[in-house]
């Protein structure tokens, strides 16, 4: 559009980023949104992992059990459950707002609370769960 | 409209390539499917944590927990392959690398889909 020839260069404007706004609820659920939604990418290389030695064979298999029974493996576990909670109550909230509803402040705040809180309470839940089928209590 | 562009913008082929709105709406579709789907999964590793090869072997070559597996892994590598392009094109901003990283992106959710189903139809089929 513009003529390059007849006006000088010079530094355009630039949008400030993000470590200039005060921080909000919002903000960083949605910057988790798309952090868990990668780490969750990542951990389907476990999946298939689980999966394919499930296929091959107990020798396979125990080299699974003997990661994810590790306590490093229990934390990465512990952290991919949380991270596909979270992503699946992103995903309600965002199916809430896909029809029009939830828009005004009290209503984004609140699902926000929510979608912060729930995940947490059901991934604890969840490891209580895993841990009375294994026996431990 | 399509004569509206000049034959050289044609030739391009730059702009929309039709694709946004299937695109949006493939995201919404998949993520609604991979809710129960993914909750089955949870709910049966919890119900088999600390369970040994033999009966996992025999919870997943039930035909039917094919079925559902099969059906999680189609759904949710579609979805993260949808999400991850989305990601790649907001923060890679030159064409051959967003290209090549797009490329990557649908080769690494081929491969995990493919390595995943295969060991899925190995445990039902044997």
């Amino acid at each position: 559009m513009s003529d390059q020839t007849s006006t000088p260069q010079r530094a355009r404007p630039l949008s400030p980023h993000i470590q200039i706004y005060r921080w909000t609820l919002t903000m960083m659920l949605s910057i988790l949104h798309r952090a868990t939604g990668v780490a969750l990418y990542a951990g389907t290389i476990l999946l298939a992992w689980w999966l394919l030695a499930a296929a091959t064979g107990p020798e396979a298999y125990a080299q699974v059990q003997a990661v994810s029974s590790a306590w490093y493996g229990r934390l990465v576990l512990f952290g991919y459950s949380w991270a596909l909670l979270h992503h699946m109550f992103g995903g309600l909230r965002h199916f809430i707002w896909d029809t029009g509803r939830g828009f005004d402040l009290a209503h984004v705040e609140l699902i926000a609370r929510v979608t912060a809180i729930a995940p947490i309470i059901l991934t604890v839940l969840v490891w209580v769960l895993a841990y009375a089928y294994m026996g431990a209590f | 409209m399509s004569n509206m562009r000049t034959p050289l913008s044609r030739a391009r082929g730059l702009g929309s390539a039709q694709k946004g709105t299937e695109h949006f709406w493939l995201q919404r579709v998949t993520a609604l499917a991979n809710i129960p789907l993914t909750l089955f999964l949870v709910g049966a590793l919890v119900v088999h944590a600390g369970a040994d090869h033999a009966t996992m072997v025999a919870f997943l070559g039930n035909p039917l927990v094919g079925v559902v597996m099969l059906l999680l892994i189609i759904s949710a590598i579609y979805h993260m392959r949808l999400g991850l392009q989305v990601v790649i094109e907001d923060y890679i901003h030159g064409e051959a690398s967003k290209l090549l990283a797009i490329v990557a992106n649908n080769f690494f959710s081929l491969t995990v889909g493919v390595a995943c189903s295969l060991a899925v139809l190995k445990l039902v089929i044997g």
